[in-house]
């Protein structure tokens, strides 16, 4: 990123801005949401704690973006703002994101698929030229790293484990498939973004996204599902019935108790 | 005839060698030196140490439920990061006590298994409801409080392993101890509901704290021998008094009110009485009829039976990938 090319960059304006920051502070939210839900019910000892790991990961990153999102837009709403008292249509995940946990095996598998995303979104966005995100993306591409090598090291344990668990992995692979293209096909604020050299390109992204799941899913002995097309637009606001009761247990207390101080 | 003339000597050596080494053990006991895992000792003293750590084990896994259960609905993401990284603590306190209970030679699994066929007991405190956010800072601060009253003297029990878990678990415990009251804190500086909710979550979680130090000396069954070995170094009273002594006045500072008509306090003796425990509320959920006995096993036994394909999967995996490197070292 040459200041030659820097000084012919268009700037995104801060509406755009506020948009793209909180498709990744939801996703984390969201992601991070469903993880908690585990806490205390994991198949051992260690993958409860190792899940909580992650939900806390993910929930930290949330609460960085959401700040940031918040300063962009300028109104006075904090992370808590911005994460309890807006509905569902406002939020900006991927639909990935808020898919029930289900057994362990889809679990694994959605934070399989969207661990590989975020590792190489993040990777790309420590060289983002919005400073303030690329210092944010420095923290979470580590996170990632340890969320990916936990959920493709499960995925090949359950694939290339019993006969019960490849069937309870591929299912859930099956199933959770359809949201893999929201991730990969970019609308037109992810094209803007890249253009305004804050976003990753987005070919990158699909591109890195194909190889390294290819590689986990040849590990796991697992096919790749067909693929299935339908445009999810989680990152537009249009979201599966999922996340409403995701909202309305996360949200419950703030909007009970308005103005309240916890 | 012939038997009992060859036994009789030897027995009788065995039972001074016996008395030898139990009297050697009490010594080194004595100069508060710790006894290892490769030492000899009693077995009634090995007993003591495995029911009592493991059922501290099984309190820190079945007490991530109650907790648990307010995760996904705290009220600010810095309180839910900071539920989540408490319940995962009491998971890790729950690991590194299996792990000292497995050196006195029984496995993380036959312990689960007690815990599960309910065999095995754990602080009946966990068998009641969180039913408001409030409950989360009374969890903290009463709960955490009289487990630390409890844990504290631990760090100097007589058995190393167990001394040195109790010293990590004890730090953290403090910091679980003071995120509560702080969470109480907030709330008692707030608007009137959520004054009445912290209000209500101490009506609800008083009496319950006070019976975490157990019995009254007079029933406690363990005590005696247990305080010889050092380890137990308080009687469950004497704790219970640490307790309310300093529970009380934390209590004003938040201006709420202590649900014990009869509480007051002793000029001359420089304590707080309280008025009488119902022990049998105690004994009820000690039995298992307390609010949430049957909720909080069968979420144990749920996570366990729903895991049990994960854990066969891992363990197959295991089992084919360490193949081929067995065959090249065969080869």
């Amino acid at each position: 990123m040459s200041a030659a090319s820097e000084s012919v960059r268009p700037e995104p304006s801060a509406e755009e801005r506020f948009e793209y920051v909180l498709r990744l502070a939801d996703t984390s939210l969201v992601a991070g949401q469903r993880l908690a839900e585990l806490l205390g019910h994991g198949p051992t000892l260690e993958e409860d704690l190792a899940l909580g790991n992650m939900s806390l990961d993910l929930i930290g990153q949330a609460r960085l973006l959401l700040a940031l999102a918040g300063r962009i837009e300028g109104h006075g709403r904090d992370e808590d703002a911005l994460a309890f008292l807006r509905d569902a249509p406002d939020f900006r995940n991927v639909a990935l994101a808020e898919q029930p946990n289900g057994d362990f095996g889809e679990t694994l598998v959605r934070q399989c698929l969207l661990d590989a995303w975020q590792l190489e979104s993040y990777e790309c966005l420590t060289g983002s030229s919005d400073r303030e995100l690329a210092d944010i993306a420095h923290k979470a591409v580590k996170e990632c790293r340890y969320h990916w090598r936990f959920s493709s090291g499960w995925l090949a344990r359950l694939g290339d484990g019993t006969e019960e668990s490849h069937a309870r992995v591929s299912a859930a692979l099956e199933s959770l498939w359809r949201f893999t293209d929201e991730l990969l096909t970019p609308d037109a604020l992810d094209a803007r973004m890249a253009v305004c050299g804050i976003g990753p390109a987005p070919a990158l992204i699909r591109e890195r996204w194909e190889t390294r799941m290819a590689a986990a899913l040849a590990q796991a002995k697992l096919e790749r599902p067909a693929h299935q097309h339908y445009p999810w637009h989680g990152k537009r606001g249009v979201h599966t019935e999922h996340l409403g009761h995701l909202l309305a247990e996360m949200q419950f207390v703030p909007r009970a108790y308005p103005g309240a101080t916890w | 005839m012939y038997t009992q003339a060859l036994d009789s000597p030897a027995a009788a050596a065995a039972d001074a060698h016996e008395r030898d080494r139990l009297e050697r053990f009490q010594e080194r006991i004595d100069r508060d030196e710790k006894i290892e895992p490769k030492d000899w000792m009693p077995e009634a003293y090995r007993q003591t140490l495995i029911r009592q750590i493991a059922q501290h084990a099984h309190s820190e896994i079945v007490g991530m439920l109650p907790e648990g259960n307010w995760i996904t609905r705290a009220p600010s993401l810095r309180r839910k990061a900071v539920l989540i990284a408490k319940v995962q603590d009491e998971g890790g306190h729950g690991m590194y006590l299996y792990s000292a209970a497995e050196t006195l030679g029984v496995s993380r699994g036959q312990l689960i298994e007690q815990l599960l066929s309910g065999r095995a007991k754990y602080s009946s405190i966990f068998n009641y409801p969180t039913l408001t956010w409030a409950d989360i800072g009374a969890i903290g601060w009463l709960v955490d409080g009289a487990a630390i009253m409890n844990q504290i003297p631990l760090c100097r029990c007589s058995y190393g392993p167990y001394a040195r878990a109790m010293v990590r678990i004890c730090k953290e415990e403090s910091f679980h101890q003071r995120q509560g009251y702080e969470i109480m804190l907030t709330l008692s500086r707030g608007s009137a509901a959520q004054r009445a909710m912290a209000q209500d979550a101490l009506n609800r979680w008083w009496w319950p704290s006070l019976m975490m130090f157990g019995p009254s000396d007079a029933h406690s069954v363990h005590t005696a021998q247990s305080m010889r070995w050092k380890i137990k170094r308080f009687s469950n009273d004497e704790l219970r008094q640490k307790f309310i002594d300093v529970t009380v006045p934390q209590a004003e500072f938040l201006g709420l009110a202590v649900p014990d008509p009869d509480l007051r306090w002793d000029e001359s003796a420089q304590h707080y009485v309280p008025g009488p425990i119902d022990w049998s509320e105690f004994h009820a959920v000690l039995k298992g009829e307390g609010p949430c006995n049957r909720e909080r096993l069968e979420a144990r036994r749920a996570a366990h039976e729903t895991g049990r394909w994960v854990r066969e999967a891992a363990a197959a995996f295991a089992e084919k990938h360490q193949e081929p490197l067995r065959a090249a070292q065969a080869g």
